[in-house]
């Protein structure tokens, strides 16, 4: 079996990235755009453990990694008391409802 | 006692009357206004304790009189004297005066090198004294001496400061001034208290129609009368001509706000003002008299003055000496106030003098201050006004203080007026007693008679003074203060009992006014100069005689100016006259305005018992104005005092270039009787005419009126003089002002405008500027910035999901632009 290099890493990681995004850019669900931004959360995760298997970045790679799972953790923690709120006042968490500041 | 500590003293007790009104004016302007009634007090206590300490003053100088072996105290302080000063250690300390003036007769200046012959000269000089008693005259009081007292500045030798000079005159002008002013403090409480409430003045109109009324100003009234007293005691007591001319205008202040006291008058307030304004006349000659004499003398001092002028007082006589005309350089050799040697000058070793023109210039300069405090003939006109103040004050300033400082100063500073200045003198003199005396006979107003009857006697005393009766003058300044500030008092009492000034609203007022009219009675025979010969005299008598027979004297010396004896014989007619009409109109007669009449009444005693002891003072039938038994009149203490006090006696060979002779005391002595017989027949044919025409009515009033009515309507309006001055001056004075004010408007006021309306125009321009270019700019740049972002405001709409794409789509627009150029 011939060891699996960067590349296919790298790729997964695209993918999740861009599976991240187009559900960030599609969903009206605001807990649903989380979902989108842990996805892009992890696609950066895999890259940064990617490059320190095979890249030059070394532990630094595990260390961000584990420091974006933190970051993501508090995050989630902030966004979801936000969506709360913006369901306290909405009484939905439509994000297209929460259009007040628009230009 | 020793003199010196004598002098001492009695520079102490004259200091002292002379501060404590100082005292009393200044708690009076500090707690005054809650003093209330006790104003009064404060200022009669200040007054009336500086009368008492002029007192002690007078019977210390008396002390020291020299006197012949009848009086042996005098010989136990020739004696001690003369022990004191031979102890060179004992001497007082330098004091330059001391040095000059005190009794060398006893003395010895211990620092004199050649002490052998003077000493020998002084004591052969002190036994001749001794020995020549007999015929020496008595000397009342001790040479006139200096005391320095405070010394403002001083550059190089000469030296600014207050200082003392006492002497008979001095101590005499000290009594004088205090008891009369404490008598007219004391009336003043009763004339003045209807200021004590809430006054009403009627003769302020408001424009409503009502009269004023106003808070009463009470304890100002004392407040100004301390400060006037003060000034004037300090006029007397000064040292130096320069501290003169500060008490002078201190005088002059302070009888302007008491003449102006009721300021809401206009007539009043204009009357201040044209008191003060026509003494600015004279005091501008004064202050050139003062320059004059400072460049000439480099001194102030008196003493310095007369020294260099005449050379060191003669100690035995203490008269001054002759002033010394010199051809070759047609003036004064300035002498050595110690030793009368000439003064040389340390670089040229030429002797200093003192040109003879600029001497007269500086007399005729000091002489036009006392002119217009004295009221002489070309500047008289503010004292008939002056009786817009209340009655107490033209009491003050016709008697004590403002008018007396004019005849004082020529008085004392008479060692230095040349014998033209003194003609001068004699001349105004005669001129203004003339005028006013004329004036007076047509005046109505009460108070006005007495005003020209002032001025009238200020000219007596001018002339006496300008004639060489330097006793008369002053004795007659004495004896007029009494009587004048008697009969303004009873006048005052007349007008508080009717509320009227016009004598023909008056009449018949004897019986309701009983005090007032005795004493105002004695008040005119003492201003007429009526006596019965021998047996009763009253003061005007004396000192009026007295001048006449200097006048005649003079007159008979020098025949071209024998109208100065005719002027005051024929003026001796008119005052017994117009007095007498005064006398009449008011007093005799029956009532003419019946209102008037009804509600007079007598003053009360505040009022009334200054007025019994000034009316005892006039009458002058006791010792203290002159002996009656004496044929001679100078023969009281006081004109007595005031003869050894006289600063130098007139020889034949005077100074001068106009040859006049002043006449010797024995020629004045010679003429005394004619003088006087004539002088009161004078008087008694004033009086009786006055009789005639007010008193039992034979002669009519109105018939002369109207016979002479050119002659009426000029002495009624006072000889046009203030229409003369309104011509000469005023008039002049608004047309230059009118043309100068036209000069404002037309060229000043054009210029102005015209500069302004450029300013306007530039300022114009550079609003244009700024508000066009700089603001515009400005608002440019915020409008552009504006725009964009409204423009841009379209992106932002408020779509999370929009939001992100505009991300991922930028991000791949940067990440294509980045290989786009990378790969180029």
């Amino acid at each position: 079996m011939t060891p699996i290099g960067l590349s296919p890493y790298l790729t997964v990681g695209a993918v999740l990235f861009v599976a991240g995004v187009v559900c960030m850019a599609t969903k009206r669900n605001a807990v649903g755009i989380l979902m989108g931004v842990e996805l892009v959360l992890n696609a950066a995760n895999l890259n940064f453990v990617a490059f320190n298997r095979f890249g030059k970045l070394g532990l630094d790679g595990q260390m961000f990694a584990l420091f974006v799972i933190v970051l993501a953790a508090a995050e989630a923690a902030v966004a979801l008391a936000i969506v709360l709120n913006f369901y306290n006042n909405h009484y939905t968490i439509d994000v297209d409802h929460g259009e007040q500041l628009h230009g | 006692m020793d003199l010196v500590n004598l002098q001492t003293d009695i520079v102490f007790w004259l200091v002292l009357a002379w501060l404590l009104p100082l005292a009393a004016f200044i708690l009076e302007l500090l707690i005054g206004s809650r003093f209330g009634k006790y104003a009064a007090v404060c200022a009669i206590g200040g007054i009336g304790g500086s009368f008492l300490c002029s007192l002690i003053a007078c019977f210390l100088w008396l002390q020291t009189s020299v006197t012949s072996e009848s009086h042996p105290e005098s010989m136990a302080t020739h004696s001690i004297t003369e022990g004191i000063a031979s102890t060179p250690g004992q001497m007082p300390a330098a004091n330059h005066a001391d040095d000059v003036y005190q009794f060398a007769t006893f003395e010895e200046h211990p620092s004199e090198n050649d002490v052998s012959s003077h000493h020998e000269e002084h004591d052969s000089a002190g036994h001749d004294s001794g020995s020549e008693h007999h015929e020496a005259p008595e000397l009342l009081g001790m040479a006139g001496f200096e005391r320095p007292l405070y010394n403002f500045a001083t550059f190089g030798e000469s030296s600014l400061g207050l200082s003392v000079y006492v002497d008979g005159l001095t101590i005499a002008m000290f009594v004088m001034v205090s008891f009369i002013a404490t008598l007219i403090h004391v009336y003043a409480v009763g004339y003045m208290h209807d200021e004590l409430h809430e006054f009403t003045d009627p003769e302020v109109v408001l424009s409503d129609g009502n009269p004023l009324t106003r808070p009463g100003r009470f304890p100002r009234f004392f407040t100004y009368f301390s400060l006037f007293t003060f000034s004037m005691l300090g006029l007397v007591i000064a040292g130096n001509i320069f501290q003169v001319f500060i008490f002078w205008e201190l005088v002059g202040l302070c009888s302007y706000l008491l003449i102006g006291f009721y300021f809401e008058r206009k007539t009043a307030s204009t009357a201040a003002n044209k008191a003060f304004i026509v003494n600015r006349v004279g005091d501008f000659g004064f202050l050139i008299g003062l320059m004059i004499l400072w460049t000439s003398f480099s001194s102030f001092e008196f003493t310095e003055i007369f020294g260099q002028l005449r050379g060191p007082l003669d100690t035995e006589t203490h008269r001054w000496g002759e002033m010394h005309y010199d051809q070759e350089v047609h003036g004064l050799i300035l002498q050595n106030t110690e030793t009368g040697a000439a003064q040389m000058d340390p670089e040229t070793q030429n002797p200093r003098t003192v040109s003879y023109y600029l001497l007269v210039a500086a007399g005729l300069g000091i002489f036009c201050g006392c002119v217009g405090k004295s009221a002489q003939f070309p500047l008289h006109t503010w004292l008939p006004d002056a009786m817009e103040g209340p009655t107490p004050v033209s009491g003050l300033v016709h008697s004590a203080t403002m008018v007396a400082a004019g005849v004082y100063l020529v008085g004392r500073f008479y060692p230095v007026f040349t014998p033209e200045v003194l003609l001068v003198i004699a001349y105004i003199g005669g001129i203004t007693l003339m005028m006013a005396a004329t004036i007076a006979i047509v005046a109505t107003d009460i108070k006005r008679v007495l005003a020209y009857s002032t001025i009238s006697q200020l000219g007596y005393m001018m002339l006496a003074l300008g004639i060489g009766g330097w006793v008369a003058g002053l004795f007659h300044l004495l004896t007029h203060a009494f009587f004048k500030a008697l009969l303004f008092l009873c006048s005052g009492s007349v007008i508080h009992a009717t509320h009227t000034n016009e004598m023909p609203q008056m009449g018949g007022l004897r019986k309701k006014m009983p005090a007032t009219f005795w004493t105002m009675f004695a008040g005119v025979i003492a201003i007429s100069g009526l006596a019965i010969p021998g047996v009763l005299g009253f003061a005007g008598f004396y000192s009026k005689d007295e001048i006449l027979a200097n006048a005649l004297a003079f007159g008979k010396a020098n025949p071209q100016h024998m109208i100065l004896f005719w002027l005051p014989m024929i003026g001796a007619a008119i005052t017994s006259f117009y007095m007498f009409r005064l006398l009449f109109m008011t007093f005799f007669g029956k009532p003419r305005d019946q209102h008037v009449y009804d509600h007079a009444h007598e003053s009360p005693p505040a009022m009334w018992v200054p007025l019994a002891i000034l009316a005892f003072f006039s009458t002058g039938a006791f010792i203290c104005w002159v002996n009656p038994a004496a044929s001679a009149g100078l023969d009281g203490k006081v004109p007595q005092i005031l003869h050894d006090a006289l600063p130098f006696v007139h020889s034949n060979t005077t100074v001068g270039l106009s040859g006049i002779q002043f006449a010797s005391s024995d020629a004045v002595h010679a003429v005394h009787a004619q003088a006087g017989t004539l002088a009161l027949i004078m008087a008694v044919g004033g009086a009786v005419f006055a009789y005639l025409f007010y008193g039992v009515g034979i002669l009519n009033p109105s018939d002369v009126q109207r016979q002479f009515s050119p002659i009426h309507r000029f002495l009624q309006n006072s000889w046009y003089f203030d229409e003369l001055y309104d011509w000469l001056f005023v008039h002049p004075t608004h047309r230059v002002a009118r043309w100068f004010s036209g000069l404002d408007r037309k060229g000043i006021d054009w210029l102005i405008d015209h500069s302004a309306s450029v300013t306007v125009m530039v300022s114009r321009l550079n609003g244009a500027f700024d508000y066009k270019i700089v603001d515009g700019t400005v608002n440019l740049v915020a409008k552009l910035v504006y725009r964009l972002a409204d423009w841009l405001r379209v992106i932002q709409t408020g779509q999370l999901r929009q939001y992100v794409l505009f991300i991922v789509v930028s991000t791949i627009g940067l990440f294509m632009a980045i290989i786009f150029i990378a790969n180029k």
